[in-house]
């Protein structure tokens, strides 16, 4: 906790004090954008709504008698004849983190008033997300071409991981692709100077979607493919 | 502006944020590259997981700026999910038993 930040802005007070003065109040309780209230609200449902595909898959994959298909050689690729465990994960992952990065120093200077710079990074930042999107094309095609993965089945072992897969990887790239569009609406409405006037909280609501998207992969990556 | 936090932030934060995200990243990929196994798989995936999500929710997300009404009102409720989690894990071993013992397989 830095106190430099919390006595600039609208901050009653830290901690617990500040939480009972916020409560207490005859005001409203959370006194911030209320863009950036909602979009908060509205990450803590998806939380939940990633939670309980996650916690499903968990429960198909324990019940499940047949052998569940290793992962580690189901999306490995072959490069010069060896096949290399989860390198097309792996770039994605890294290429989701970069653009996190980049949203969060596009957030930094939109706040600094650099408005240029701030373009540029959310740009990026969009087009960092639609590469992803494009690898998770080449993945499912991949998988659904070669491997004969379907939901009902396939030829390495217990039936549910397709359905699962394709549930879960589905939903956050379906969320990624709305992610994409959403940064380049924002970077185009920034940049023509839309929100030049009411201050640029758009740039950091749409930070917090971007990195929730980053987040959930995180939670994917680790327990869908290293699982 | 509601968030006065950020605008006080050196950009240096993020990048070394960014790098440690990185780094963890090639841990947990690790993990799998020299194929690990066991409880020490499971514990070093978790423990990876868990501290990216920190990191990314505190720092990128600005979680750990922000007044302690919003965190309470974030930070809370997923632990029903945790129940859940609970919750389930017991039903699949019901179910994996019940498919061994009455579906011969």
């Amino acid at each position: 906790m830095t106190t430099e930040t919390e006595t600039s802005g609208d901050f009653t007070q830290p901690g617990m004090a500040g939480m009972v003065a916020d409560w207490s109040g005859d005001k409203e309780a959370f006194n911030m954008h209320w863009g950036k209230l909602m979009m908060w609200i509205f990450l803590l449902s998806d939380t939940f709504i990633f939670s309980v595909f996650l916690t499903g898959y968990m429960k198909v994959r324990m019940s499940a008698t047949d052998a569940w298909p290793n992962s580690s050689e189901v999306f490995a690729l072959s490069f010069g004849g060896e096949p290399w465990p989860l390198l097309l994960i792996a770039i994605m992952t890294f290429v989701l983190i970069t653009s996190s990065g980049t949203m969060a120093l596009a957030v930094n200077f939109a706040h600094r008033g650099d408005v240029r710079k701030a373009v540029i990074l959310i740009s990026i930042t969009a087009f960092l997300g639609a590469s992803f999107v494009g690898m998770q094309v080449f993945e499912w095609s991949k998988l659904i071409g070669h491997e004969g993965v379907r939901p009902w089945g396939n030829p390495m072992g217990a039936a549910q991981f397709g359905s699962v897969f394709f549930m879960i990887t589905g939903f956050h790239g379906m969320h990624v692709t709305a992610g994409v569009i959403y940064l380049a609406v924002v970077a185009r409405k920034v940049g023509r100077g839309d929100y030049d006037k009411e201050g640029y909280d758009i740039v950091e609501i749409a930070g917090l979607y971007w990195h929730f998207v980053d987040l959930v992969w995180v939670f994917i990556f680790a327990l869908f493919y290293l699982w | 502006m509601s968030d006065a936090a950020s605008n006080q932030h050196p950009i240096g934060i993020y990048l070394k944020i960014w790098l440690l995200l990185f780094v963890l990243s090639t841990l947990s990929y690790l993990v799998d590259w020299y194929q690990l196994q066991g409880y020490l798989r499971w514990t070093l995936i978790l423990f990876f997981m868990f501290l990216k999500a920190g990191f990314i929710v505190a720092i990128f997300m600005h979680l750990s700026w922000e007044r302690l009404s919003l965190k309470w009102v974030l930070l809370a409720p997923p632990l029903a999910i945790a129940v859940l989690v609970a919750l389930m894990a017991i039903e699949a071993d019901y179910t994996f038993f019940n498919r061994l013992e009455f579906f011969d397989r």
